[in-house]
């Protein structure tokens, strides 16, 4: 690559050095380096890599390794935030049951969302090692990284480590003497958002068309080619060594008291503050410190809203950045932490505006496989257009407040639509004026009443 | 059993079922467009949610989809939910942004799943203001009409049209609001049941393209209950008339045949009823080559009877094709000893002993429902889906089953249809098929064995010896067939409900012997198996129980001028014997009487030809080859729009001139005599009465209509030709009425309907309120009464193993095999059928090809002493070398077994009328 490519070329900015960046305090990123140069297999193991390996498949059991996640209580951060023990704990495994995959989810196409590219680029083989120690824990014969199609580096430094550790022995046949055999296949999507979801994240590593699949039976119980399936998150899944290395009260002690959930969590910022980026810290850290990390809103601006991790989650205000960034907090706020990246909006964006386009999004990576998305969304995008070019009609308001509930959770066949009403719902509630400023119409003239047919 | 309580009442529900299929089966309306009683739910549309609560404090409740919903025990639900009911028709709401607003002009409009789920919901105000998303369409062929504007996206077409059917051409391509179902490219559906996506969609974006040339509301149309005679499985359909046309023809429901499903034959095969050149007035022909005069009825039962009576013995020729009612009334004129079944020998006797093994084999005749459940399946030396295609679809499905008893160890429920199949991935129970070509169902096969018929019977001897050691040893068994022979005994005897499939189609009663034989290693190991045999013809089995002699002896005895007249049934000799040794026999009967509702060959030798009614117009039964004695009804009466016709049933016309021989008055005879009298006189058909009703049959005091009630312009039909209007013809012969007046409603169970409609349920999706549960019984049993049933006694295995096959050296031998499209006699007649079927191709191994210097896609040459025909040439490996298969209906003339020479052909066989393989009436 030439030097000018190399400057024009977008880098993961982590913004913490590595003084600050410990083994005992940052679990992910410790090993990283300032300039961003990846991490592989020497240095890797220089640093402890793999430890957790070695130790793990010849100390413990499975059920052992799955205790430990539940003790560290690791909850999911792709987003859900459902605790990766007790997923792990409900995958199907033992007598007549055929051993079955984990998938990591890699797929990161959350808006605002760029964390698991910073672990996937600059080291790989922690992602590799948490993949072995789940694979380990549930019995899993085989494992596919599901790849955001994008993200080129992090493929390559992928097929680089996935070599690397192949030919050291940590992915085949008997990894570390433990007889344990397991590899990893590269799988890169072809780019589509609903790819995230993990059903169909499964579907589309089939071949399928990337459709969600309807929930129970889970993919622990019939995953990928109707094997038991687990699929975690890049994150979930680097965290995973540190826990079995330290133990899962040292990690759940990351947090202090700032939350109940274990660990730490790599938030960032995006939008219009001074300095964007993403840090490891505890999880449980507000919203004000990350903002402050991040050196605040641009000058000339006010923080207006922000969305807490990505743009299926709903809008917060400036009065919630007290708020612990963790799932319950931020859940009992109204919104979702999902994955923990804060997208900030100031006062000089139009959150009309702002909706279109995250609706355009949403619409756009429908599957089409349920009623309300597929055809709900589009709706949403064609009453925002038209209230942002202020030719809404007087009712273009309720019935995005209707289409709102109506997308909501257990209305829709996966999460994908709830995802999309989550901030639009929001954002009619704490910007109900910007809303209303686009509507210039009385509600069109009514069709004439037919002419009654007479009964059924 | 489980209690559910709904709205406030309580019900007793299978536990099993979900909460959808829980509700429409006790009768309680839910809207839905996704699910399908035969396909399961895939919760994607989201058209049927209910309101769930916890328990009886509960209040708030949550939304769920009923269709996904597991039915358990003490759940309360709610239909009537305020939050429920407006969920609902939002989603209809959504579901019509998109869709036109062109009911008026579209052809489903009137028996369409979304107007009837359209106004249950309530949904009549359109509040989207902005664009619709637009399609454009595809040509897929000769069946179906492609409107994809009209779409509302509920996936039902792919998931029959692939998983259910098995076809691969037609797909979901796009994503978000503009998902596109279609072929990759235009062109003809591949499947030969794609007809059912007329149905199983539940808007008009796959319509009818035969009934769209002709298209007729389905208000407007005169239905009967009908059974289709285009192949031998005995699919219960509903044709529909208009102006005395058959316009449609849709599936009727029944709960142990067809169910929801046709084959494409049996749903477009109906065109030869309304061809211009069917006869419709007798004709007399003075002379052999004389043109033919028209007569009145009178004068041509005067002249056939006469002629009859002056003949010194009148041979009759029945028809596997025509009702045993007509064949008793013919076998009633000639006499017992006079009588041939008009089937050509080799086939009678197939026919005979598949008969005799449904007897003797020990293993129950299954029905198509409970082929289904079977869970390991051997096909020897039939392509079902060529044959008997409904059938076939229904091995399918017992083939797949294995998905859902996998899915059931897992506590999946079998309804969970996507979670089936994500679970159950490729295994599928065990299918062998023995096939000297590629089958249609060779994809879901663990073995497909590619065999000549000899060496198939021998692959099937050697299963029965492998199942019990006292059936015959195959002597000098080849190693490979042995090998496979285990296999599938094997599987066989691990089965609960092993299931052999065998038949006539390649004439050959070596394999059904060893197919038998099969049947009776597994009834003597106690396996609760099936034995499915497939005769060819709709009322094969019923003629071959009503008895009589071959074809041959029929044109012996004329030959040997034993007999100097001949009375022909609905039978076109051309069809069944070389034209050479036909013209012969016919050239010495001094009187020919011939009655069919095509203009066959056979009719143009008559010296009287009688007009004879087709299923369409006629009443009788015929029996299936699961031996169900079926009733089917008239649906319209030729002569009320068309009144110079002179149309009758066979079985009328023969009464007549019965009547007339003797010199007796004519008097009128109804069907339910006929049948009786047939009933009485063949103790074996004895149970054909109770097929259906009789005349006298009435519900609430009232016959049936056969017109639904909103049926319009009854009045005018005629004014063209006259404007006083007759009174409407009047049946004597079964309980319906040619009319909209008489009972069409649900709520009594009946057997016979002739259309399904109830209140808001115009589509076919009516066939739930008539079903005990849906997809389950008619509420008042399925039609039809089973006439061939295992009779106990002690049975000997077969010893008829034939040698191995080994080629000839200097002759090639033709094997004529079953063709779905083109390769039955009527069907063939009817020009989507014709269109569809395109060229006859002939198949030869690549080897054989290679040494008569054919490349794929040449031409051969086909030398008989009878002609030479050239037929373009598909290679297949693995296929028997030293035979030709060439489908059936392409000649007459050429038949299984016959020695033949073959010569590369130079001609291009196409666009040659004398040459081509192509069926052209």
């Amino acid at each position: 690559m030439t030097d000018a490519l190399s400057r024009l070329r977008y880098r993961c900015q982590l913004r913490q050095d590595a003084d600050e960046r410990r083994e005992e305090t940052h679990p992910l990123t410790w090993r990283l380096h300032d300039d961003g140069t990846p991490v592989f297999l020497k240095e890797y193991e220089d640093k402890d890599g793999y430890a957790a390996v070695r130790h793990t498949l010849n100390e413990q059991t499975g059920a052992q390794v799955i205790d430990a996640m539940k003790t560290a209580n690791v909850r999911g951060r792709g987003g859900a935030g459902f605790s990766a023990g007790v997923k792990w704990s409900l995958t199907l495994q033992g007598d007549g049951m055929p051993r079955g995959y984990i998938v990591c989810n890699a797929d990161e196409m959350e808006p605002g969302t760029f964390k698991d590219r910073l672990l996937m680029e600059q080291t790989p083989h922690l992602l590799i090692e948490g993949m072995i120690l789940a694979a380990y824990a549930n019995n899993a014969r085989y494992g596919y990284i599901f790849l955001r199609g994008e993200y080129i580096e992090a493929a390559n430094h992928i097929t680089r480590a996935l070599k690397e550790a192949r030919d050291a022995g940590w992915l085949g046949a008997d990894i570390a003497g433990s007889g344990f055999d397991f590899d990893i296949a590269l799988h890169t999507g072809a780019g589509r958002y609903i790819c995230g979801e993990e059903t169909a994240l499964i579907n589309s590593l089939e071949g399928q068309r990337a459709n969600p699949r309807a929930k129970p039976p889970f993919p622990g119980q019939s995953g990928a080619w109707g094997k038991p399936t687990v699929v975690n998150n890049v994150e979930t899944l680097c965290n995973v060594p540190a826990v079995l290395r330290h133990g899962a009260e040292w990690y759940q002690g990351l947090s202090g008291q700032l939350s109940n959930d274990g660990g730490t969590k790599l938030y960032g910022v995006s939008g219009r503050a001074k300095r964007t980026g993403l840090w490891e810290l505890p999880i449980g850290t507000s919203g004000t410190e990350l903002l402050d990390r991040a050196g605040g809103i641009r000058d000339g601006e006010q923080l207006k809203a922000w969305l807490p991790g990505g743009g299926s989650t709903g809008f917060l205000l400036p009065e919630h950045l007290e708020l612990p960034l963790d799932f319950d907090s931020i859940g009992k706020a109204g919104s979702r932490m999902g994955t923990g990246l804060l997208t900030v909006v100031t006062d000089q964006q139009s959150i009309v505006s702002l909706m279109r386009n995250l609706e355009a999004f949403f619409a756009r990576e429908s599957c089409g496989w349920c009623t309300p998305c597929r055809d709900g969304l589009p709706w949403t995008v064609k009453i925002l257009q038209a209230l942002e070019r202020g030719e809404g009609e007087q009712g273009d308001i309720e019935m995005l407040d209707k289409l709102a509930t109506d997308l909501g959770p257990g209305r829709t066949f996966c999460a994908h639509a709830p995802g999309a009403a989550m901030p639009l719902s929001s954002a009619l509630q704490y910007f109900r004026d910007e809303f209303e400023r686009g509507v210039r119409h009385e509600t069109g003239p009514a069709h004439a009443d037919p002419i009654p047919v007479g009964e059924v | 059993m489980a209690t559910i309580h709904v709205d406030g009442r309580s019900y007793s529900v299978d536990g099993a079922d979900n909460l959808l299929h829980a509700c429409l089966s006790l009768g309680l309306d839910i809207p839905y467009f996704c699910w399908h009683p035969a396909m399961g739910s895939v919760g994607a549309c989201r058209q049927c949610a209910v309101k769930q609560f916890k328990d009886a404090d509960d209040d708030k409740g949550m939304l769920v989809m009923s269709c996904m919903a597991p039915v358990q025990n003490d759940a309360r639900i709610s239909i009537d939910d305020e939050e429920a009911r407006e969920f609902r028709a939002s989603v209809v709401e959504w579901l019509m942004i998109n869709h036109p607003h062109d009911c008026p002009v579209c052809e489903e409009g009137g028996h369409c799943h979304l107007q009837d789920m359209t106004v249950m919901t309530g949904h009549d105000r359109r509040r989207y203001r902005f664009r619709k998303r637009t399609h454009r369409n595809q040509y897929l062929g000769p069946f179906i009409a492609h409107e994809m504007n009209r779409c509302i996206t509920c996936y039902r077409c792919v998931r029959f049209y692939n998983d259910y059917a098995g076809g691969t051409d037609l797909g979901a391509f796009g994503a978000n609001n503009n998902v596109y179902f279609g072929r990759y490219e235009e062109g003809t559906l591949e499947s030969e049941f794609s007809g059912n996506l007329t149905e199983v969609c539940p808007t008009g974006v796959f319509t009818d393209q035969a009934h769209s040339d002709r298209y007729t509301r389905k208000w407007d149309l005169q239905f009967a209950p009908g059974i289709c005679h285009q192949c031998a499985v005995g699919c219960n359909i509903s044709p529909g008339e208009r102006y005395g046309e058959i316009r449609r023809i849709e599936n009727r429901y029944h709960g142990e045949v067809n169910r929801f499903f046709l084959c494409d034959r049996g749903r477009f095969g109906y065109g030869y009823v309304n061809r211009k050149d069917r006869p419709t007035q007798p004709e007399w022909r003075a002379e052999p080559e004389a043109e033919p005069v028209t007569l009145d009825v009178n004068a041509a039962l005067d002249r056939g009877s006469d002629a009859l009576r002056d003949a010194y013995r009148v041979i009759g020729i029945g028809s596997p094709r025509a009702s045993l009612e007509s064949n008793h009334q013919l076998r009633d004129l000639v006499g017992e000893g006079n009588f041939s079944t008009g089937i050509a020998a080799d086939e009678l006797a197939c026919l005979e002993l598949m008969a005799d093994l449904n007897r003797t084999c020990g293993l129950p005749t299954p029905n198509l429902r409970d082929i289904e459940e079977h869970d390991a399946v051997l096909v020897l030396g039939e392509d079902l889906i060529q044959s008997a295609a409904r059938l076939g679809l229904s091995v399918r499905q017992a083939v797949l089953g294995r998905r859902e008893a996998l899915a059931e160890d897992r506590g999946i429920p079998t309804w969970n249809a996507e979670a089936v199949k994500t679970l159950g991935q490729d295994s599928r129970y065990p299918l062998f098929v023995a096939y000297p070509v590629a089958t249609g169902l060779d994809g879901i096969a663990e073995n497909r064995l590619r065999l000549a018929p000899d060496d198939i019977a021998r692959l099937g001897h050697a299963v029965a010896h492998r199942i019990d050691a006292s059936a015959p040893e195959v002597p000098g068994l080849e190693a490979p067939l042995a090998e496979a022979a285990n296999r599938m005994a094997e599987a066989l005897l691990a089965a609960t409900r092993p299931l052999v499939v065998s038949g006539g189609s390649l004439n050959s009663t070596a394999i059904l012997d060893a197919a038998g034989n099969i049947a009776r290693a597994l009834s003597r190991r106690a396996r609760m198996g099936g034995l499915a045999l497939v005769r060819r013809e709709a009322n094969s089995t019923g003629l071959q129980m009503m008895g009589g002699q071959t074809l041959e002896w029929a044109l012996e005895q004329l030959e040997a001028e034993q007999a100097d007249a001949l009375v022909i049934l609905e039978n076109d000799l051309y069809e069944r014997l070389p034209a050479r040794r036909v013209d012969h026999a016919l050239s010495r009967a001094r009187t020919v009487v011939v009655l069919d509702h095509q203009r066959t060959p056979t009719l143009e030798r008559a010296t009287l030809a009688l007009p004879a009614a087709s299923f369409a117009e006629a009443d009788g039964t015929l029996v299936s080859l699961e031996g169900r004695a079926q009733r089917f009804f008239q649906v319209y009466d030729p002569g009320y729009i068309r009144p110079e016709t002179r149309i009758r049933e066979s079985w009328r016309w023969l009464h007549a001139l019965a009547a007339g021989r003797r010199r007796e008055s004519i008097s009128d005879i109804t069907l339910d005599q006929v049948t009786r009298d047939c009933a009485w006189r063949h103790p074996a058909l004895a149970g054909m009465v109770g097929a259906a009703p009789g005349a006298d049959y009435r519900v609430q005091g009232v016959k049936l209509a056969r017109e639904p009630h909103r049926y319009s312009g009854r009045t005018a039909m005629r004014a063209n030709i006259n404007v006083s209007e007759p009174r409407t013809p009047q049946d004597p012969d079964t309980p319906f009425a040619f009319s909209m007046e008489g009972y069409n409603g649900f709520d009594r169970p009946r057997q016979s309907v002739a259309f399904a409609w109830a209140p808001g349920w115009n589509s076919p999706q009516a066939w739930n309120k008539f079903t005990d549960e849906v997809g389950g019984h008619l509420r008042a049993g399925d039609p039809g009464i089973r006439l061939l049933e295992p009779v106990p006694g002690r049975y000997v295995y077969s010893s008829n193993i034939p040698q191995a096959y080994r080629r000839s050296d200097d002759e090639w031998r033709l094997v004529i095999l079953p063709r779905l499209f083109g390769g039955e006699e009527t069907s063939a007649r009817a020009e989507p059928i014709q269109a569809r079927a395109g060229q006859a191709l002939a198949v030869l191994s690549p080897e054989d090809a290679g040494a008569l210097n054919i490349a794929d896609g040449g031409g051969v040459r086909v030398i008989t002493d009878d002609g030479q025909w050239v037929f373009p040439v598909r290679t297949e490996a693995g296929c028997p070398s030293g035979l030709l298969f060439i489908p059936a209906g392409a000649y007459a003339a050429l038949r299984s077994g016959m020695p033949v020479s073959l010569a590369a052909s130079g001609d291009t066989p196409r666009d040659d009328k004398g040459l081509t393989g192509e069926v052209r009436p």
